[in-house]
C-alpha cells in the first residue's frame, strides 16, 4: 500500500512527487509511460521556463533536470516505461510494463497525465490528404529529438505557443515559414512569443484568417487561406494561396482524461478536465489532479505550483482528513469562460483561495470581480490587460468567503475611463 | 517613441522606449524590462537554443543553449556553425559543446545529461 500514487511524470507529476515528499508522505509511487521522466519538457528545448519556480530562465530539459535532481534526493519509487490501464474509486491502479500486469493500491492518487494536441480531424480542414500536415508538437519532437526537419516551406495554422516556438525553430533550421494563420481576432499564444518567434523573423500573423483548402498529393503543395467574418465563416474573394510543403497545426490542447472518465470522475465540459475543489481534489475523494490534465496552462511554472497544491492536499488527506461541512460553487459571467477550481470546500482552511480562469476576449483596463449569490462584492482585482491566450489568476482571501452561501460568480468588467 | 512587448518573462509588459531621451523605458514592471527595452533598440540580443547530433544516446539530438545572450545578427551564423557538430554520449548538463560560437563570445552548453 502506497500513501500516494502519481500518474504521469511531466512537470505536474514530478513537482507533485517532490512536493508530496516534502509534505512528509514517505511511500510514493510515480508512474510514467515514457522511457524517461520529464514529459513534454524534453522536447521543449527553448528557454523561458523556471522564472517563477527557480528564479532563473531555463530550457525545458533544464527545468525537467532540476525536478529530476530534486526527486533523486527522495525515496519516491519511480516506474517508467509503464502504462496505467485503469484507476478506480478505491485508489487501486492497474498498470502494465515489461514485468507484466499488476495492481497497486494507494491511499491517495494524483492524476498528472497532461494533455495532447488537437489534430486536423478536430477542426475538419477541407482538402487533400497529402503528407506534410503535422501537429506542432509532433513536428517539435521530430526536429528536436530525432533531428528530422519536417519541411522546407511552412504555413502554421493557429497561434498557440507551440506553433509560435516552432515558427522560430524551423526558421533557424533553414525552413521558410510563410505565415501564421489564426482564426480568432487575437493570438492565442503569449505576447512575448509573438514578438520573439514571429516578429523577430518577419513572419506575418494573419488574424481572423483560416486555412480553407489544402492541395497536393502525395505531399502538400499549396494551402488556401481566407479571411473569416465574426462568426468564423470564410469570406469569398479573400483567398490567398501559399506554395508550401508543410502545414503545422497549433490549434489547441485537450486534457488527456480517458483514465479519469473510466474511473467515473466528473469532467467539466468547458475545461475538458476533472471538476476540482480548491485543493485540486476531484469528484472522487482522495483522487487529486493537477497540471494540463485539469486545464491547459501556458507555463510549466504554473503547472508546478498547481501540482504543489495537489500534493499538499493529498498529504493532508492521507495524514489527517478533515471532512468539510459545506461548499460553494464558482460560477462565471460575461466573458469568463471557466474557472478552476469549480467548487470550494467550506469552511475555507487556507489563507488564500486561488482561482484561475480564461476570458473569451481581450480586455484593456479592467477589473476581475467576485460577487456572492446576493450580488454583494466579495473582492475586486484591477488588471491592465487580459487576453484569452494568457491564463488569469486571482487569490481570494479565505476570510472573505466566510458566511457566503451556495455560489460565487467571477466576472470581468471594463474599467470606466 | 517605440512600443515593444518585453520578452524578459511571460508577463509580457507593454514597454515604451523613448529614443530621444536616452532610451528611457516606461511600462516595465521590473528592471529586466528597462534593460531589454534599451538593448532592443541599440543592440538586440537573444539566447540561442538548438540541438547537435549525439551518438550512443537515448535520442539522436542533444539540446544546447548559449551561455548568454548573442547579438541577434549572429543567430543564423551560430546555428550554421552547429550543423556539423556531433558529440558522443555521455554528455553532462553544462558541458561546453562549442566554444565562442560564431565569434559571439558565448559558448554553446549542453542543456541536459544524455
Amino acid at each position: 500500500m502506497y500513501d500516494l500514487i502519481i500518474i504521469g511524470a511531466g512537470p505536474a507529476g514530478l513537482s507533485a512527487a517532490v512536493s508530496a515528499w516534502q509534505a512528509d508522505l514517505k511511500s510514493i509511487l510515480l508512474i510514467e509511460r515514457d522511457r524517461e521522466l520529464g514529459g513534454i519538457l524534453n522536447q521543449c528545448i527553448h528557454n523561458g521556463f523556471g522564472l517563477h519556480l527557480f528564479k532563473e530562465e531555463l530550457t525545458g530539459p533544464e527545468f525537467a533536470g532540476r525536478l529530476i535532481e530534486m526527486l533523486k534526493d527522495t525515496d519516491v519509487e519511480v516506474m517508467s516505461d509503464t502504462m496505467v490501464l485503469d484507476i478506480n474509486g478505491d485508489h487501486e491502479v492497474s498498470l502494465i510494463n515489461t514485468h507484466g500486469y499488476q495492481k497497486v493500491q494507494g491511499k491517495a492518487v494524483i492524476l498528472a497525465m497532461g494533455c495532447r494536441e488537437r489534430t486536423r480531424g478536430a477542426i475538419a480542414i477541407p482538402g487533400s490528404r497529402g503528407s506534410g500536415v503535422y501537429t506542432a508538437g509532433t513536428a517539435q519532437r521530430y526536429i528536436n529529438m530525432d533531428g528530422y526537419l519536417v519541411g522546407k516551406r511552412v504555413v502554421i495554422l493557429g497561434s498557440g505557443d507551440i506553433g509560435l516556438i516552432m515558427a522560430r525553430r524551423m526558421t533557424l533550421e533553414g525552413a521558410k515559414v510563410l505565415a501564421c494563420v489564426e482564426i480568432n481576432p487575437y493570438s492565442s499564444g503569449l505576447q512575448r512569443n509573438i514578438k520573439q518567434c514571429l516578429e523577430d523573423f518577419d513572419i506575418p500573423l494573419y488574424l481572423s484568417h483560416t486555412i480553407t483548402d489544402i492541395k497536393g498529393y502525395p505531399r502538400v503543395s499549396q494551402v488556401v487561406v481566407s479571411r473569416v467574418d465574426e462568426k468564423f465563416r470564410p469570406i469569398p474573394g479573400t483567398e490567398m494561396t501559399f506554395d508550401c510543403d508543410t502545414v503545422l497545426l497549433s490549434i489547441g490542447l485537450i486534457p488527456e482524461n480517458e483514465l479519469s472518465r473510466a474511473a467515473g470522475i466528473v469532467i467539466d465540459p468547458r475545461t475538458k478536465g476533472p471538476l476540482v475543489w480548491e485543493n485540486m481534489e476531484t469528484s472522487i475523494d482522495g483522487v487529486f489532479a493537477c497540471g494540463n490534465v485539469v486545464q491547459v496552462h501556458d507555463l510549466a511554472d504554473n503547472v508546478a505550483a498547481e501540482a504543489r497544491k495537489a500534493a499538499v492536499a493529498a498529504a493532508r488527506y492521507v495524514q489527517d482528513n478533515q471532512p468539510h461541512t459545506g461548499e460553494l460553487t464558482v460560477k462565471t459571467a460575461g466573458n469568463v469562460t471557466y474557472t478552476v477550481p469549480q467548487r470550494i470546500h467550506l469552511p475555507v482552511t487556507d489563507k488564500l483561495v486561488e482561482i484561475s480562469f480564461r476570458t473569451n476576449r481581450v480586455f484593456g483596463q479592467c477589473a476581475v470581480e467576485v460577487v456572492d449569490k446576493d450580488g454583494n462584492a466579495v473582492c475586486r482585482f484591477k488588471r491592465e490587460y487580459i487576453t484569452p491566450g494568457e491564463l488569469q489568476k486571482i487569490a481570494v482571501p479565505g476570510k472573505l468567503l466566510e458566511g457566503r452561501e451556495e455560489y460565487l460568480t467571477v466576472k470581468v468588467t471594463e474599467e470606466q475611463k | 517613441m517605440t512600443e515593444l512587448i518585453c520578452i524578459g518573462c511571460p508577463r509580457g509588459c507593454h514597454l515604451k522606449v523613448d529614443e530621444q531621451n536616452g532610451y528611457a523605458v516606461s511600462g516595465n514592471n521590473c528592471p529586466v524590462g528597462a534593460e531589454y527595452g534599451r538593448n532592443e533598440l541599440t543592440n538586440p540580443t537573444r539566447v540561442l537554443t538548438s540541438t547537435v547530433r549525439i551518438t550512443g544516446a537515448i535520442h539522436s539530438c542533444l539540446p544546447v543553449k548559449s551561455s548568454g545572450p548573442i547579438r541577434k545578427a549572429l543567430l543564423m551564423e551560430a546555428v550554421k556553425a552547429l550543423k556539423d557538430v556531433e558529440v558522443a554520449s555521455p554528455v553532462h548538463k553544462g558541458e561546453v559543446i562549442v566554444r565562442d560560437i560564431a565569434g559571439s563570445g558565448q559558448d554553446m552548453l549542453a542543456s541536459r545529461d544524455m
